[in-house]
């Protein structure tokens, strides 16, 4: 068995590192080919030809994308990101400072959502065809297709503005008193919650009803096992290989995905980070962003697979 | 209020708003009866006008001490700083004048005000003596001394300081400690502006030696207690302030809000007490809130129709003037910008400015006399292209009801709408026909200077007139502020008539703020009394 997830592991971590590779020449080139560079667009309004010039020579932007892209990676190989070609802040700092804030939404928020998620999905796939399972699978598909920005601007108007139970802002976090953190996270949370619930819940429920549907399960059920047992030590084994992904999908989704959340709650994550390096042209923050993106995406993917071949023996065996 | 509405019978509503003004930051009687004998009003007038004024800001309520607000503007990011040289953008001008006073100020008609200097004056305009106030001191106890002003001001002309102001600094020669409290500024050339140049926040007076700013230590009347670049800067009052009872809050927080409506519904929730950047169409909400309200400030920018005069169809002079007579002003500022800012006459001086040129009669919306033009110009009948972009204020909406007005008088515009990312460095200035937008400049000559002057690397029109940079010239060095008058009033005229520039309407700033919150006055310079705010404003209990 621990062969297995050692040349898996193994296997991902170099196509990843190819990956990231690649992204980095597209992310380069994209960056590259935008109207205006770095320089032009700090001095916006004041970009006289020689101020841009001379802005370009300080922030080290005269010589060629070429050769800017293998002093970047070359950097990164000897683990430095650079500095930011606007601020002249180290890009670690940079991204040192948000980084925390977007991994605490991210972790408060798969708290919540992921156990919801997971226990909703098991009874709706269980109480097949029932009331519940049709509300809930209606419920889901409206929230779903409802866009966050709409979900999360109506809960600040109804729980901020009108009744004031909950802080339309989120940018000042209380960290060291639990209550109050809540009391900020609340509206994050529910207008990302939303969101991730709905597609593990269906992805969840549609893994345990192909299972419950099996042969197997029917042998369960004659040997007489309660439905709770049925499910959660038979049939969910089998279902976590696809429930695991779908479940990194969405957490993947929470650390770079949420830039409307932290542009409507002022939170100073990491994706407002990255929006405002695409919008300054400073390709050393936006390298670095896309990079913490693609590997937390690759990383989760991986954790997923591996979660599945640990829970399900005949993978394990193979 | 009575006796506001005697003075504004008077003097006028503007000039009675500038008095009180004035009154309501510590100017006294006979401060009212100079500003008043400085406008050349008669000694016993002028009293009787001094007494009415002093009653009516008797009737206003004193301001009272405490309480802490939190502010939001709309921009803010990593490189938010609180080094003057560099600062760019409404949080750092904002954290400026919380943490830091300059030499001068600047008063609603952008007049120079004494502040850390308590007196400047010149003879001939170009060596310039400011007296040093006695007994201010810097947020970590040391006294202001003549060698920090020849530090602060002196720092810009070093390009490796990155200073933005650097432009502006070009003109001063050099700076010297000409006594223990006085220091004397040469310029190249005469300027007559210098002590109004002085007070923009770049020129903000900072400790000598200084090279690390993010502790902030200025003279200002806030202390820093917490700055984070992107996220908030929070300041606390500095108890040993040189303006006798002044701050009045015990502390102020910044933060910088990109969306719109996450202001305005932060504000209403009562989590704000004063945010910036309004849009005209949220204006309702704030006040059918009962507990927010909008302050307007008039006249802090423009958004102007280029028509380039060297090339294309600006070139001839028959078609720009048609242009300019198709704007139906009125309309466009009703419908465009829900009737939040003034009428322009296609000149960059807004009305409130002391050198706005009163004489000058306002160009019609007149399609009849446009067509008589344009059937003159002849330039055929293949549509001209009207670059636009959401980056340029309301252009794109001016450029709709532009081409509306053109077609009724058989002129075919084609309206390009670009992306705001990129429009300055891509487009603003580079196609015949396009739009831009500028921001109120602290004085008439940098209004003129940056963006008229015939070699100005801004002419956004390539105008050229040797007549009008004579006059400029002539005015920087001209002392006598009649004379000055007059000469501003004849260059917005020439640009008025001949200018390749169109300019329908001044724009308004809109603030959105606690009913609470009092002392906000206006100041062209931009939202939050020019940023300016900090030490002006108090929290009703």
């Amino acid at each position: 068995m621990n062969l297995t997830i050692l040349k898996l592991v193994a296997g991902r971590i170099v196509s990843g590192l190819a990956s990231l590779l690649a992204v980095s020449v597209v992310v380069f080139a994209i960056t590259a080919v935008l109207p205006g560079d770095a320089a032009e667009e700090k001095l916006g309004q004041d970009a006289t030809p020689e101020a841009v010039a001379a802005l370009r020579k300080e922030m080290g932007l005269d010589r060629s994308a070429v050769l800017r892209y293998f002093d970047w990676l070359g950097g990164m190989a000897r683990g430095d990101a650079g500095k930011s070609v606007v601020t002249g802040m180290p890009v670690g700092d940079a991204v040192a400072s948000r980084l925390p804030a977007s991994l605490l939404l991210a972790a408060v928020t798969t708290a919540f959502s992921v156990p919801l998620a997971l226990g909703l999905g098991i009874l709706c796939a269980l109480r097949r065809g029932s009331a519940f399972d049709r509300f809930t699978s209606m419920a889901t598909v409206a929230v779903v297709s409802v866009p966050e920005f709409l979900v999360a601007t109506l809960a600040v108007l109804v729980f901020a503005v009108q009744l004031k139970w909950l802080p339309a802002l989120s940018y000042d976090v209380n960290i060291s008193s639990p209550g109050e953190m809540l009391r900020s996270f609340a509206l994050p949370v529910l207008s990302l919650g939303s969101v991730i619930v709905a597609q593990m819940l269906r992805m969840t429920r549609a893994a345990v009803i192909d299972q419950l549907a099996a042969a197997y399960i029917e042998m369960v059920r004659l040997k007489g096992a309660s439905a709770a047992r049925t499910v959660l030590f038979h049939a969910l084994p089998n279902a976590i290989g696809p429930i695991a992904n779908a479940v990194a999908l969405s957490l993947s989704y929470l650390l770079g995905g949420v830039i409307i959340i932290e542009v409507i709650f002022n939170y100073p994550g990491i994706a407002k980070l990255m929006v405002d390096a695409v919008s300054q042209r400073d390709m050393p923050l936006v390298q670095a962003c896309a990079m913490i993106f693609c590997a937390a995406y690759l990383i989760l993917v991986m954790l997923a697979d591996v979660c599945g071949i640990v829970a399900n023996p005949r993978l394990r065996h193979q | 209020m009575a006796d506001k509405k005697q003075l504004d019978g008077l003097i006028g509503p503007e000039e009675s708003t500038r008095i009180l003004g004035a009154l309501q930051r510590g100017a006294n009687r006979r401060d009212v009866l100079a500003m008043l004998a400085a406008g050349g009003m008669q000694a016993t007038l002028a009293g009787g006008i001094a007494g009415i004024a002093s009653s009516a800001q008797a009737q206003t309520p004193t301001p009272r001490k405490g309480g802490r607000i939190k502010v939001a503007g709309a921009v803010s990011s990593v490189s938010d700083t609180l080094d003057p040289a560099k600062q760019a953008n409404q949080a750092d001008y904002a954290r400026g004048f919380t943490f830091y006073n300059g030499l001068t100020w600047l008063d609603s008609s952008l007049a120079p005000q004494p502040s850390l200097a308590e007196e400047f004056t010149t003879k001939d305009a170009k060596t310039w003596v400011f007296k040093l106030r006695k007994g201010v001191t810097f947020h970590d106890g040391k006294p202001l001394a003549p060698a920090d002003v020849v530090f602060s001001l002196m720092r810009h002309k070093n390009p490796a300081t990155g200073s933005k102001a650097k432009v502006l600094a070009d003109q001063i020669e050099d700076v010297a400690a000409t006594g223990p409290n006085e220091v004397t500024v040469r310029l190249v050339a005469p300027n007559a502006d210098l002590p109004a140049i002085l007070a923009t926040y770049h020129f903000h007076i900072v400790k000598d030696g200084t090279t690390d700013f993010n502790a902030g230590i200025g003279t200002g009347p806030y202390k820093v207690k917490e700055f984070k670049p992107g996220v908030r800067s929070i300041g606390v009052r500095n108890e040993n302030y040189w303006k006798p009872g002044r701050p009045y809050l015990d502390e102020i927080e910044y933060v910088g809000i990109a969306d719109e409506s996450a202001r305005v519904n932060a504000l209403l929730a009562g989590e704000l007490d004063l945010i910036g950047t309004v849009n005209p169409r949220s204006i309702d909400r704030i006040n059918g809130s009962g507990k927010a309200a909008i302050f307007e400030t008039k006249g802090v920018s423009y958004t102007d129709l280029i028509m380039r005069r060297d090339s294309g169809p600006g070139a001839n002079p028959d078609f720009v003037m048609a242009m300019k007579l198709l704007f139906n002003r009125e309309q466009m500022l009703k419908s465009i910008q829900l009737g939040r800012g003034v009428v322009a006459n296609d000149q960059p001086i807004a009305p409130g400015n002391r050198f706005f040129a009163k004489g000058l009669p306002q160009r019609p919306y007149d399609p009849e006399k446009a067509k008589w033009h344009l059937k003159k110009a002849n330039l055929g009948s293949a549509a001209i292209p009207m670059v636009a972009s959401p980056a340029a204020t309301s252009s794109v909406e001016m450029a709709l009801v532009l081409q509306h007005a053109a077609r009724g008088a058989g002129l075919n515009l084609d309206v390009r709408n670009m992306p705001a990312d990129g429009f300055w460095s891509q487009h603003w200035m580079k196609h015949p026909v396009g739009f831009g937008n500028v921001n109120t400049r602290p004085t008439a000559d940098l209004a003129l200077t940056l963006f008229f002057k015939s070699d100005a690397p801004w002419n956004e029109a390539g105008w050229k007139s040797e007549k009008f940079d004579q006059l400029l010239v002539g005015a920087r060095a001209e002392t006598d502020t009649a004379k000055r008058a007059q000469m501003y009033a004849d260059m917005q005229t020439l640009v008025n008539q001949d200018g390749g520039i169109g300019i329908p309407m001044f724009l308004s700033s809109l603030d959105g703020h606690n009913k609470k919150l009092k002392g906000l006055q206006t100041n062209p310079l931009g939202g939050m009394m020019g940023y300016g705010f900090a030490e002006h404003v108090w929290l009703e209990a």
